[in-house]
């Protein structure tokens, strides 16, 4: 298999390389492929958020992502903020403060909530909002998780 | 609570607190195991091919090029397993795959296993259909009459309506003839849906022991066992149901849907699993979300503004199958019973067939616009009467312990807490017709079943909930039951309840997955049942456990087990804080000659309802109430409106979970909110327009307002711990607040849903014309 066919990139801190032709997507990629399935797939149109991932730091729809354009980029995934043991003070301030119910939005979430809390560690309630407003939950009616950003950003990480 | 009950005097330790989520680690971690998530191996892929054609016969199929094409396992057309099902035994019109004619466009008309993805689609291509077009049917009121071709043979005698309830009680027109003032509000309402972020997905898996494992994103494991076993030809005991953890649900997936049938279909043709996962297009025409209604809503008062009678009418699209209709048809009309008093009562309701996806049930089922459409009358009344819409609403109040005009049982309620709450939370009396113009405060009250009193089955006849309770020498507490995690946290509140019981920490107990193989059957999450009936066969459950260990620990004290005192995790004499027994000693002596310790709880509503047909439907064992308090602030320029603020004061008996009671009433606000403001599922003609998350919008971050939740119920006397239903109930009295607000803010009435800003815009328009002024505007 010849260079064209894979891609090597940064993912969770640690390289990989992998066959990826070029219309394979970034989200296929991770849960097809690597088997991470903590990204979900929630329209697969770029509408509800639910497969954020942060590409170089920022949140982007891995669903709406070719695979191939992360070649030499670093990619983190839910399983890449999730210590081994415990939890994030994001992870830990959505589950104190109740926001994540069903739990499918969740990781989307939790991925542009610490992308923010790293650009901007005390960010005001409007610009929580602005930053999740990329991602859809059903369930919370978004206070939980509001407060819970705010709650983490309070707290050391 | 009986005097037997060791455990009614005491205090509660854990519950009534704020207890996270016990999976909540899981989910936050993208480690909690979705459907989707689960891959079996050599797998297929699923999937269906849907019907172009809102209405059609299907004169003949062509499967062959399909068939021939490399990769593809299986193709199936309906007539392979033609049985019909549906939710309500009555009401069997759906099938896996259509047979003989499609129904709506989005209708599943043939289905395929493939070795990947891109093989699956390219063999729907090569399907090839040979149709012949029947009329469409988009409206329902057209549907009452005779059509040319009814949608369904079992529709009312040539026409598309699928269920008619005539009901009178009392004398409704002797009521209207003396009352003081009358109202009359013509309601008329899109259709919403669920709009759950986790995808409809089903896997199954046929193998070689004859039997067939199926995993699925459903509310209700024990209703899909049993359809797959009815259309399948199976005995239920050779399949094996189970519920991963569910994304969200709402009603959407409380019926056994086509697709999962039809998934089970495929591996059994195949000997392979098949993994059917539908894309986004495909949930929104499966549906089953709140029916597009138009409803008639009269009210007649006396002088002083007490409730003589109602009066009302609702005409409900019900798309393409009955679902839940049958009961939807009842519940818009019976649903309007609390919480006020009403001494006659009349109804008629049809629910109507169409070639629209189907409808079925939603969060707060048939109760919320009927409540819509009475509190907006109430609003007028008060106004007329020059009473304030509180003092109107304390006036009618169902009273604790009473029988309605329907004979439903009430029990408890604290609806007048509920309205004295909100009323002084609001600062009310600052803020009704004194905000300037283009703001305001609304009122809206509602009530809901905790629970259905009649199980949709009654053969063979069971309780509506189990539970089983394991402890073996390791000290862990397994908990088994079918009831099914949705997200509301009924895991959580199970292991809470065993937790308390026992006095023992939360972490000894472990909620299992549910899977019909060791899971007891509980009839899942719907009807807002769980927490009562769940809670109840939890807590019967863990005192019979708590009863042996007792008794382990009267052993080893040397003391009758009547004078066991039970610590956190430690037993005493009573009154003494030595000798101590620990927990582990305990159970240990317990177990000594009977192995590891069982117990099973079970709950069952007792009969209730009067004898006349349909008397059943809006029974329950208890009810909820609320009153919430909407403020609004309109841009009259642009139509545009926030809400700032909600006060939401809900009468759920006792609070066990205060964190998920707080989360299902902010939920609810925003799924409310949702339905008020602007989500509609739109139509041309039969064909939906906006079927993605793009198009169908549900409120963002910014367009919720600050909750201020009031909980002030007094405990129920059956409930578990007292507690009564908070997941659906929520939701009811968020329309008609914000959409009472607004006649506050503009003077305008609304009464057709959603409320769009440019419907206000029109709606001060008109106003001005009409040379209506309002707070001096």
């Amino acid at each position: 298999m010849g260079s064209d066919d894979r891609v090597s990139f940064t993912l969770n801190d640690r390289p990989v390389q992998a066959a990826c032709p070029p219309e394979r997507i970034l989200l296929d990629l991770l849960r097809e492929e690597l088997r991470l399935t903590g990204t979900k797939r929630g329209c697969d149109l770029g509408t509800c958020g639910c497969c954020t991932v942060l590409i170089d730091g920022r949140p982007t729809l891995s669903c709406l992502t070719l695979a191939r354009l992360v070649e030499a980029r670093s990619v983190t995934t839910i399983e890449g903020v999730s210590p081994a043991q415990g939890l994030s003070a994001v992870q830990r301030a959505f589950v104190e403060l109740g926001a994540t119910q069903c739990g499918f939005c969740t990781p989307g979430f939790v991925m542009t909530a610490t992308a923010l809390l790293r650009e901007h560690p005390h960010p005001s309630r409007s610009e929580i909002e602005q930053a999740i407003s990329g991602n859809l939950c059903r369930c919370t009616g978004y206070l939980a998780i509001v407060r819970a950003i705010e709650s983490a950003a309070g707290s050391a990480p | 609570m009986t005097a037997s009950d060791p455990v009614a005097d005491e205090p509660l330790t854990l519950l009534g607190g704020r207890i996270p989520y016990v999976e909540g680690p899981l989910k936050v971690t993208g480690r909690a195991e979705y459907t989707d998530d689960i891959r079996r191996p050599n797998q297929l892929v699923g999937r269906l091919l849907r019907s172009p054609w809102p209405h059609a016969r299907l004169v003949s199929v062509d499967l062959r090029e399909a068939r021939a094409l490399p990769g593809v396992a299986a193709v199936l057309t309906g007539e392979r397993y033609p049985t019909p099902f549906g939710v309500l035994p009555i009401t069997h019109d759906e099938t896996a795959i259509a047979v003989g004619k499609a129904r709506y466009q989005g209708d599943i008309i043939a289905a395929v296993a493939a070795e990947d993805e891109r093989t699956a689609e390219l063999a729907l291509e090569k399907i090839r259909f040979e149709v012949a077009p029947l009329p469409e049917y988009a409206d329902p009121e057209a549907g009452t009459r005779t059509v040319a071709e009814p949608i369904h043979a079992r529709g009312l005698a040539g026409t598309n309506i699928q269920k008619e309830v005539v009901q009178h009680f009392g004398d409704v027109d002797a009521a209207f003839a003396k009352a003081a003032h009358q109202v009359r509000v013509r309601g008329s309402f899109a259709g919403v849906t669920h709009a759950f972020t986790e995808p409809l997905v089903t896997i199954a898996e046929a193998t070689p022991d004859g039997r067939l494992t199926v995993w699925s994103a459903t509310q209700v494991p024990h209703y899909l066992h049993r359809a797959l076993s009815e259309v399948l030809g199976l005995p239920m005991h050779r399949i094996r149901v189970v519920k991963p953890e569910v994304g969200g649900g709402f009603g959407g997936k409380s019926d056994p849907l086509p697709h999962e049938i039809a998934c089970a279909a495929l591996s059994l043709e195949t000997g392979r699993p098949v993994k059917m996962l539908l894309d986004r297009e495909d949930v929104f025409y499966t549906n089953h979300g709140r029916h597009p209604t138009r409803n008639d809503v009269r009210i007649a008062v006396d002088g002083d503004g007490r409730i003589l009678a109602y009066d009302v009418e609702a005409l409900i699209d019900g798309g393409a199958w009955s679902s839940f209709g049958t009961v939807t048809t009842y519940y818009n009309g019976v649903l309007a019973m609390g919480p006020y008093r009403v001494p006659n009562f009349r109804y008629r309701g049809r629910r109507v067939y169409t070639t629209k996806p189907p409808s079925g049930a939603m969060r707060a089922h048939g109760g919320t616009n009927i409540r819509y459409s009475i509190e907006v009358a109430l609003d007028q009344l008060a106004e007329r009467l020059g009473l304030d819409p509180f003092e109107l609403r304390a006036r009618n109040a169902l009273p604790p312990n009473s029988t309605t005009v329907n004979e439903f049982r009430i029990t408890s309620t604290s609806f007048l807490k509920c309205l004295e709450a909100a009323k002084r939370a609001s600062g009310w009396s600052e803020k009704f017709r004194k905000l300037p113009f283009g703001r305001g405060v609304g009122l809206g009250c509602g009530f809901y079943i905790s629970g259905s009193n009649s199980p949709i089955h009654f053969t063979p006849k069971m309780p509506q909930s189990t539970v089983h309770l394991k402890v073996d020498m390791d000290g862990g507490i397994a908990v088994h039951s079918m009831q099914a995690d949705i997200g509301q946290g009924s895991n959580t509140l199970l292991a809470a309840i065993v937790a308390e019981v026992l006095h023992v920490d939360l972490a000894r107990v472990h909620v299992q997955r549910v899977d019909s193989d060791v899971s007891p059957i509980d009839l899942g999450s719907y009807s807002s049942r769980v927490t009562f009936m769940m809670g109840n066969a939890a807590r019967s459950a863990a005192l019979q456990l708590r009863a042996a260990l007792v008794a382990g620990a009267a052993t080893l004290l040397g003391i009758p087990p009547s004078e066991v005192e039970v610590g956190h995790e430690r037993f005493t004499p009573r009154g003494r804080a030595e000798p101590a027994v620990t927990f582990e000693q305990a159970l240990h002596q317990a177990m000594e000659k009977v192995g590891a310790l069982t117990a099973t709880g079970a709950y069952q509503t007792r009969p209730a309802g009067g004898s006349f047909k349909g008397a059943r439907a809006g029974t329950a064992p208890a009810y909820s109430f609320s009153a919430y308090v909407a403020e609004v602030d309109v841009d009259v320029e642009t139509g545009d409106y926030r809400v700032p603020k909600v006060w939401a004061a809900f009468d759920c008996g006792r609070v066990l979970n205060r964190l998920a009671v707080e989360g299902q009433i902010e939920g609810s606000v925003h799924m409310g909110l949702g339905q008020v403001m602007g989500e509609s599922m739109n139509y041309r003609a039969s064909r939906m327009l906006n079927p993605s998350l793009l198009e169908y919008k549900i409120p963002a971050p910014q367009q919720m307002p600050e909750v201020e939740i009031l909980l002030v119920g007094d405990a129920d006397p059956e409930g578990p711990f007292g507690a009564k239903e908070a997941g659906e109930g929520p939701l009811i009295a968020t329309l008609p607040a914000v959409a009472n607000a607004l006649y506050d803010a503009i003077g305008c009435r609304f009464t057709e849903l959603p409320i769009t800003p440019d419907r206000v815009v029109r709606a001060l328009e008109e106003r001005r014309k009409e040379g209506r002024p309002w707070k001096g505007a």
